[in-house]
């Protein structure tokens, strides 16, 4: 699966635009399995890099989304809420959140898609 | 099918729908004497506070409840049919002679507030009850009030933490092993602590030098399951103990797995300070599709003045009573007095055993689980080689590699007539197989039991995507828990 | 022992089997000095006989052959024999938690429509599979109302359950919610003035009771009003389940934990019981306790599954929105198998002759005694004030063999002298004359003992 380059990455698996859309990856959605519900913030929530700021469920599975970089919330995807498979169908196109990004120099230090790639099968190599 | 299966065979059971679509008005199972007082102007009394209706409300008749629950049963596994593995759950039998009792007329209709002076019966019943459970845990006081394991550690937790506050600092965190039931955290959080993972050493015990590296004054406590939930006992408790005391934290035991233990140890004398115990696991109270339990809290004196409120006390008259004042208690945990029924039970438990039959009770469930073990061992994978107490963790390390996964063995074992063992439990292992047998299986049914999984264990290598289908015999296959889970449909809607 | 399936060959032979040669080796990870060498100081084996007949001699020193008039959160109600005919079949009784849909759809059919009447009857959109009881429901549903609205603290009423109010405060303390208790006015009912005063801005829920302590019901659509206008959820607990077959159910809550008890479960002394919580469905996902729902399998056919597992402790561990593990799933089954008895007509009737019994006594008790809280509805308990302590009143109808009003002295102690009685479906007119009888008796002698006093004092 090649990774879309007009984003960025992170080793918790979410991805980032430049414009602060937020999602998960392909990979992560493959390994979540069937996902069943998306929690959210609401607007205007301050979300603070590598914190927890929603989260994902599969039948038997909870897992935390982390922010790639600090913001706030300007936008959420509320289809997400009652179509939630639109995450395991397409992920890369299913964003999440929208934030505006509080420091845009905290983008520098997430993966390029190459990198998240690379890491992605080391990860698997484990 | 492809392997003959000796315990179960194919048996027609009846269609049966939801109560609501056999309901039609004007059929009624019930009937109220007549009415010796005057009847009332309802629409006076209760103005606009009067209900006048009760909407989709099923009317139906006697007979059709009585067939619809019938039918219903017929479609669960239960003890009474045969073994039921399940790990870390003791489904042991559950004597009938503890439901009799249950229902005699003065213990089943006694009234919580009724007077002391007529509730000595039920008073000496929840005396004799907790006598009985200091003796057999070492214990030095107890309270019977939570309803349920995971309410009894709540209990125990408020108490670790009232103990700690008494002496100036209720501290941080709570321990808890990695391999540990889920309701320990969970516990640990509701009573306001962080929790601390402690990693397990290569024989699945508590590694006491990663304990003594993590144990500061801001740990409360130390939650230990013992034997813990690789159903092996922490040989090396007293020094857990001693490095929990030595920085002045608790040690709670988990009493999930007390089978193993009743009458050959006793966790006060190997140094906890306060344990709960399930009076339906140990003790033989039903689980009733999932309850009532029971969980009581045993503690160690330094701990007793934190007990709820109230506790049964022996009066100057020699009667029995309640106590209220107790300044340094942490509260109620639940109304009343907890789930006076199954003492009941659980007494009745004990004194059909005696000190004989508890011990005899303990080494047969002992036995059964090694039994298995042995029967079991090179067919399925053993991650932790260290000894068996009440249950065995196998893996499912030989049948992935075929791509079956411990739930899809498990629910190939349906086929064959038993029971799944838990699944997936502990998580320190990955595809656990998690086996209790109890001591209530005889010889034949445990050596059905491992003809079965030496089966299964040869269906995977002959033909996987037949156990992935399972279960093939049941009235109805895998259940879409996905679908359950995205659009959940809750309750019943009558068609539009 | 006769629970042991195992004779001493088979013993023996599982022994060789497994390669020992004495059941003590299994024992062995067991530090030697932890080991117990004695026996159990407990009472010896009994027969069975000796057991039934032990209990029996409990039952009768435990007020058996009594006529009870006390509720205040137990009540006394019939029960159909079909509830325990079906109950003890092993199919249920000796079932686990349904985890494994396929082996266990009894179960879980029952529980979907436990959950289908129980939204029925509150007028909520759902309801989960039962919760430990009444007093843990309400503090359960406290917990849920601070995750929903971010808030941290309640308004609670004083009229509410007092051991429900102990419960709450236990579980509040460690999770830092502020309670503010809101007073009664002389009918009975929560203070509304004082309410609008407790609620503000860091008010996630009011909780009240209805109909509450007093057997007085609320006005439950003017609380709600005062709690949302402020943006805090209400819960409404119900103690006496068998009023909503009568009474207007809180459908302007958002929130009702409800005690189940009176429908079907024996008083037991308190327990078990049946607590269940039910809901808006936007809340759905930060209720705790189990959940059954409806999906179909492979095939298409119907089936019920647990569902919204993530919420619970063995997924969420630490994070989980309770560490409530068990329901009450057999006790539940009763209350099942009890509504479905009763039904949508049924339960009306029934609740139609609590209410009858109810009024017939108060009224009764009102021409010798005062009856307290008479400016509001009530269902089927009222407060009788007495000029007697009522503990002393209570001591001599034990000699009548009745069982009088719960004295409300020991949580409020400004309702010194007034005792909160009970009638519902199964107290009968000759029952409630006796009573009557002896309180005016009792009330008569303190009477002319007080018009004796002056002429004692002057002599």
């Amino acid at each position: 699966m090649p990774y879309p380059t007009d984003r960025k990455y992170t080793k918790e698996h979410e991805w980032i635009t430049a414009d602060g859309m937020i999602g998960i990856t392909h990979h992560a959605q493959g390994s979540l399995g069937d996902i069943v519900f998306v929690e959210l913030p609401k607007v205007g929530t301050e979300i603070t890099i590598g914190k927890s700021f929603g989260t994902v469920e599969s039948v038997k599975a909870v897992s935390d989304l982390y922010a790639p970089v600090s913001g706030t919330v300007t936008g959420v995807n509320e289809a997400l809420a009652t179509a939630p498979e639109q995450v395991n169908k397409d992920a890369h196109g299913a964003w999440m959140v929208k934030i505006k990004v509080k420091d845009p120099s905290e983008m520098n230090a997430l993966l390029s898609a190459p990198d998240y790639d690379k890491f992605v099968s080391e990860e698997a190599a484990h | 099918m492809k392997h003959m299966t000796r315990k179960a065979t194919r048996h027609i059971s009846q269609n049966e729908g939801l109560i609501f679509e056999k309901s039609s008005p004007g059929k009624a199972a019930w009937k109220l004497p007549p009415l010796d007082v005057p009847e009332v102007d309802t629409a006076k009394l209760l103005g606009k506070q009067e209900r006048k209706d009760l909407g989709d409300m099923p009317e139906v008749s006697e007979i059709e409840i009585i067939r619809h629950f019938t039918r219903l049963s017929t479609w669960n596994y239960a003890i009474d049919l045969g073994m039921y593995p399940l790990g870390s759950c003791t489904m042991k039998y559950n004597p009938r002679v503890n439901e009799f009792v249950a229902r005699v007329e003065g213990l089943a209709n006694g009234h919580p507030y009724q007077a002391e002076k007529i509730s000595q019966g039920a008073l000496r019943i929840m005396k004799t009850l907790s006598d009985c459970l200091l003796e057999i845990t070492g214990m030095d006081a107890i309270t019977l009030q939570p309803a349920a394991g995971a309410h009894g550690e709540l209990t125990g937790m408020l108490m670790v933490r009232a103990y700690h506050q008494s002496k100036g600092n209720a501290r941080k965190k709570i321990l808890i092993p990695d391999s540990a039931h889920g309701t320990n955290p969970a516990t640990a959080a509701t009573v306001g602590y962080a929790v601390e993972n402690l990693k397990s050493n290569d024989c699945g015990m508590v590694d006491v030098a990663a304990l003594a590296a993590q144990m500061n004054e801001d740990v409360a406590a130390l939650m230990v399951t013992n034997p813990n939930t690789l159903g092996v006992f922490e040989q090396e408790i007293h020094k857990i103990a001693e490095l929990m005391h030595a920085k002045g934290g608790l040690l709670y035991m988990d009493g999930a797995n007390m089978n193993a233990l009743v009458a050959k140890a006793r966790p006060g004398d190997f140094g906890a300070d306060v344990m709960h115990l399930n009076l339906h696991k140990t003790f033989s109270t039903p689980h009733g599709g999932g309850g009532p339990g029971s969980g009581p809290v045993a503690v160690k004196k330094i701990l007793a003045p934190f007990l709820p409120t109230p506790v049964v006390v022996t009066k100057a008259d020699g009667t029995l009573g309640f106590e209220y004042n107790r300044p340094q208690s942490v509260g109620r945990v639940r109304a009343f007095y907890g789930n006076f029924g199954m003492f009941i039970r659980a007494l009745a438990y004990i004194f059909a055993n005696g000190p004989d039959g508890l011990r005899q009770t303990t080494e047969d469930a002992v036995l059964n689980a090694n039994y298995i073990r042995k029967g079991l061992e090179g067919v399925y994978d053993l991650p932790y080689s260290t000894p068996s107490m009440h249950e065995v963790v196998f893996s499912d390390k030989l049948q992935s590699k075929k791509g079956v996964k411990t739930m899809d063995l498990a629910k190939r074992l349906i086929d064959y007539g038993f029971h799944p063992y838990t699944t997936a439990f502990p998580l320190i292992v990955a595809g656990a197989l998690m086996i209790e047998p109890t001591e209530s299986e005889p010889k034949e049914e445990l050596d059905l039991f491992i003809e079965a999984m030496k089966s299964i264990a040869e269906e995977v290598e002959e033909d996987p995507q037949f156990v992935l289908d399972a279960p093939h015999n049941t009235r109805i296959s895998r259940l879409d828990e996905t679908a359950a889970a995205r659009k959940p449909v809750l309750r019943w809607k009558p068609e539009p | 022992m006769r629970y042991l399936p195992k004779s001493p060959a088979d013993r023996a032979a599982m022994l060789k089997a497994i390669g020992i040669h004495s059941v003590d080796d299994l024992f062995s990870p067991i530090p030697a000095e932890y080991r117990l060498t004695r026996d159990l100081d407990i009472p010896r084996q009994m027969a069975e006989s000796e057991i039934v007949d032990w209990f029996k001699q409990r039952a009768k020193e435990n007020g058996e052959g009594y006529t009870s008039f006390l509720g205040a959160g137990a009540y006394s109600h019939y029960r159909p024999v079909v509830i325990d005919a079906l109950v003890q079949r092993g199919e249920f009784l000796t079932s686990y938690t349904p985890y494994q849909a396929e082996f266990a759809q009894g179960t879980l059919q029952a529980i979907f429509e436990f959950q289908t009447m129980i939204s029925e009857l509150t007028g909520m959109d759902l309801a989960n599979a039962s919760m430990y009881d009444g007093s843990t429901g309400a503090a359960e549903a406290v917990m849920m109302a601070v995750r929903i609205t971010g808030r941290h603290s309640a308004a609670i009423a004083r009229n509410l359950h007092p051991e429900y109010r102990e419960v709450l405060n236990t579980y509040a303390t460690h999770q830092a919610i502020p309670l503010k208790t809101v007073s009664f006015t002389d009918s009975g009912q929560i203070d509304l003035k004082e309410l609008e005063k407790a609620v503000g801005d860091d008010t996630a829920c009011v909780l009240i009771q209805s109909p509450n302590f007093f057997g007085t019901i609320e006005d439950v659509e003017a609380i709600a009003g005062i709690a949302h206008k402020r943006g805090a959820l209400l819960v409404v607990s119900i103690a006496e389940a068998v009023s909503l077959g009568i009474v207007e159910p809180p459908r302007t809550a958002d929130i009702v934990a409800m005690e189940a008890q009176s429908f079907g479960v024996p008083l037991g002394f308190g327990g078990p019981y049946c607590g269940v919580l039910a809901t808006k469905e936007k809340f759905v996902r930060q209720m705790p306790g189990r959940l059954a729902g409806q999906t179909v399998d492979k095939n298409g056919k119907r089936g019920f599954v647990l569902t919204l597992a993530t919420r619970e402790q063995h997924i969420r561990r630490e994070k989980a929105t309770s560490n409530i593990c068990t329901n009450q799933a057999l006790v539940a089954l009763m209350v099942n198998i009890f509504m479905t008895v009763y039904g949508k007509i049924g339960l009306r009737e029934l609740a139609k002759q609590n209410l009858a019994k109810a009024a017939y006594a108060a009224d009764q008790f009102s021409k010798h005694a005062e009856v307290l809280f008479a400016g509001a509805p009530r269902f089927n308990e009222f407060v009788v004030e007495t000029s007697e302590d009522p503990y002393a009143i209570n001591s001599r109808l034990l000699g009548h063999k009745i069982v009088g009003g719960f004295p409300l002295k020991k949580f409020y102690p400004e309702l010194g002298h007034a005792a909160l009685w009970c009638c519902t479906e199964l107290t009968t007119r000759s029952m409630i004359d006796t009573a009557v009888g002896l309180v005016a008796e009792s009330e008569r002698s303190v009477r002319s003992m007080k018009d004796a006093e002056p002429e004692e004092v002057a002599r």
